[in-house]
């Protein structure tokens, strides 16, 4: 169980740091925003997952989900917001 | 291990802090003040301050970095012409060294206080039995210092009169905030019509399980706030008029009802804002429930800002 926790968590820091990466290198703003939501989802995920086991109860684990779901949801609404006003900034100039 | 960590979080703070103050860009400085409310929140967390870190998230991060982007954003157009107005380098040295005496004076007070500090937690935990509720943040923030609260909720009322006092006068008494025209199938929609129902109960329990753990009306009711700010914002419903007569008796109806409660007091138990013997948690509670809409309507409607437009939408 702790190896599990060890891995998952590691797992999702490497996401979230691979998406920073991106977030800082890629050049332009749609693949950076591709960058981000991806660590976002899969890092957050993975993070979640580890530490399921690590719970006390079943509430505390419920939690969990929730704001990765939570979080997910809002990831994607601010993309796509995001990216909307970046296309029509595009085709105004 | 927490060291490490606690040592990492500080020296990210000071780094944003002054990252913060040097950013030329109004913008800039507003994204780093809000990343630094929420690293501030984990500082709460660690010093198990857990209320004073939900503020911090809600009120610190959320709210007032949501104005400071309204304010950073009306200004964007002002900042080259005011760049050219700034003060000169010695008077820019003068103000940072001032700020930087005052911050040491506070580090030496704070260094210099006796070891176990004053305080008065331990006279809070001997008589919370009196005010029947279980967390002592609420029985300090409702019952021994009632009237800190009661001030506070007054003073958010008149900043938001002076907020509508910004209005120009073919808009006074009319809707705050633009027209929003975002089409009833968009993403913002979407998002508004699946997050609202969630962020409301949250909001209600955050607010309910205040009177024994860490919570309470002020998290609350920024948390419907913002609800009810994405919901407008996605064009589901529109700001009300700031003539109507509902809005502005509830707008008072927390600080009344809490006077109120106050002058019961004085009759009934000898002393303003001092509970009747059994009755405190009723009290408490009533007070509560009315500040709730209250400050769910005074926080959101600051947000929006002055009225600009007229009373049809």
């Amino acid at each position: 169980m702790q190896l599990w926790t060890v891995v998952a968590v590691g797992a999702g820091a490497f996401f979230f740091f691979a998406g920073t990466v991106g977030l800082l290198r890629f050049p332009d703003s749609f693949t950076r925003l591709h960058a981000l939501t991806k660590a976002d989802n899969l890092g957050l995920g993975l993070v979640v997952l580890g530490l399921l086991p690590q719970v006390d109860s079943v509430s505390a684990g419920l939690k969990l989900v929730c704001i990765w779901l939570l979080v997910q949801l809002s990831g994607a609404t601010a993309g796509q917001l995001i990216a909307r006003t970046l296309r029509r900034g595009e085709s105004r100039s | 291990m927490t060291d490490v960590l606690n040592i990492g979080l500080s020296a990210l703070i000071l780094g944003l802090a002054v990252w913060t103050i040097v950013a030329r860009e109004a913008y800039a400085a507003v994204v780093g003040f809000i990343a630094y409310g929420l690293l501030l929140t984990l500082v709460w967390v660690q010093l198990h301050g857990i209320d004073v870190a939900l503020t911090e998230a809600a009120i610190g991060g959320g709210l007032t970095g949501a104005l400071l982007i309204g304010a950073a954003a009306r200004l964007r157009g002002s900042e080259t012409t005011a760049r050219t107005e700034r003060p000169g380098t010695a008077t820019r040295w003068l103000a940072a060294g001032v700020s930087c005496a005052v911050a040491v004076a506070l580090a030496i007070c704070v260094l210099a206080l006796p070891e176990p500090a004053p305080t008065l937690a331990p006279e809070v935990l001997a008589n919370i039995a009196v005010t029947e509720v279980g967390n002592p943040i609420t029985a300090v923030l409702l019952a021994f210092r009632a009237m800190d609260t009661l001030l506070e909720a007054i003073v958010l009322l008149f900043a938001l009169i002076g907020v509508w006092s910004l209005a120009p006068d073919r808009a006074w008494g009319g809707r705050p905030g633009l027209l929003q025209s975002a089409g009833p199938n968009g993403m913002l929609a979407f998002a508004a019509r699946a997050l609202s129902p969630i962020g409301v109960v949250t909001g209600m329990y955050v607010f309910w399980i205040g009177a024994d753990h860490p919570g309470g009306k002020f998290q609350g009711a920024t948390i419907l706030a913002a609800m009810w700010l994405l919901v407008m914002m996605a064009g589901l419903a529109d700001a009300p008029p700031i003539s109507r007569r509902w809005l502005r008796w509830l707008l008072v109806a927390g600080p009344l009802a809490f006077i109120a409660v106050g002058v019961l007091g004085a009759i009934t138990a000898g002393a303003f804002l001092s509970y009747p013997q059994g009755n405190a948690k009723t009290l408490i509670l009533v007070i509560e429930f009315a500040l709730m809409p209250t400050l769910t309507l005074v926080l959101g409607l600051m947000l929006l800002g002055a009225p600009r437009r007229g009373e049809s939408p």
